[in-house]
């Protein structure tokens, strides 16, 4: 029974689960879309006095920091008690494409070549992260929104700029992973 | 006491994020390579049953919790923006391995380094305020 748990979710029960979130969300007044919790941020720090992209009421975004909050919780409560500490079963021609490029079989969530803190604190790892998420947060931005705005929320509504996003997601991410990645790593 | 039901619900987005592993790097990859049907199947369900719903609710017209009708708003017409903007977030997705969400679910998995992804993701929706009239959209 706990194995049930402590396993892999399955993606149909995952997908399910992430449909309900979009719907509760709807229930409750509002949509679904994580990035602009980055922008709200900007606006809670102050930084509409100089930037009027960041003006804006942004206590009325409080909800979506809420739901911030509380998925960090679920990562801890995933982590603590849900898990197993297992690797992630990734396949095994994916294990051999990035051995490739230096990283090892997978034994854990993440890759310690890329987020343990002897990579963090190296010049190296630490770019790789910076601009990793530089372009993450510019990107969703100019597109009006991530994985969960376009590709869920904007999808679900049958939005034709959502699924230009979500081609331009896998654009940069297929430029990246065949062409960039093998001359960096 | 009005924001708690934000709270469980985004608790159990980052459970459903971490057990499913689409917070993982690894995923990630495996997804822009085409090697396994997991990232793909979760998106698909999730969208499926998305458009199911949101057809629904619309021939229904379905009401929330506060007696308003439920809106959809229609996304500003543009190529460029959401295929420019698209493609540089697809970049940094491939490299970092994480989207907004997944981003924080892994520093509360205790993937701390998470957060200097995190930081340069606020960083770079910052110089995107600030640049944003330059850019074609």
């Amino acid at each position: 029974m706990r194995e049930l748990i402590t396993q892999t979710w399955s993606w149909w029960f995952s997908g399910a689960m992430i449909a309900s979130i979009m719907f509760f969300l709807l229930y409750f007044g509002q949509s679904f879309g994580f990035s602009s919790n980055l922008r709200t941020i900007c606006a809670a720090a102050g930084l509409g006095k100089r930037t009027k992209f960041f003006d804006f009421n942004w206590k009325a975004q409080i909800w979506n920091l809420v739901f911030l909050i509380g998925s960090i919780i679920g990562g801890f409560i995933a982590a603590q008690f849900l898990s197993d500490g297992g690797a992630v079963q990734i396949s095994a021609a994916t294990i051999s494409d990035l051995n490739k490029m230096g990283i090892a079989a997978p034994v854990s969530l993440q890759p310690a070549e890329l987020f343990g803190w002897d990579a963090v604190f190296s010049i190296k790892g630490f770019l790789i992260l910076a601009f990793g998420g530089l372009m993450v947060g510019f990107g969703s931005r100019y597109a009006g929104g991530c994985t969960s705005g376009h590709a869920i929320s904007g999808m679900s509504n049958l939005q034709l700029p959502s699924l230009i996003a979500v081609i331009g997601f896998f654009i940069g991410g297929l430029v990246m992973t065949y062409f960039i990645m093998p001359l960096i790593f | 006491m009005k924001l708690i039901k934000f709270l469980l619900l985004g608790i159990v987005f980052g459970i459903v994020m971490a057990k499913s592993e689409a917070i993982s790097w690894f995923r990630i990859q495996e997804m822009f390579r085409f090697q396994a049907f997991h990232m793909y199947g979760i998106i698909g369900t999730a969208v499926t049953l998305g458009v199911i719903g949101v057809a629904l609710i619309k021939k229904f017209k379905i009401r929330d919790f506060h007696g308003n009708p439920i809106l959809f708003f229609p996304k500003d017409k543009s190529i460029i923006r959401y295929l420019a903007g698209g493609s540089i977030f697809g970049l940094g997705w491939a490299l970092s391995g994480a989207c907004p969400g997944p981003m924080v679910v892994n520093i509360g998995y205790g993937f701390l380094s998470m957060t200097v992804v995190l930081f340069f993701a606020i960083v770079g929706t910052y110089l995107y305020g600030v640049f944003m009239k330059k850019l074609p959209h």
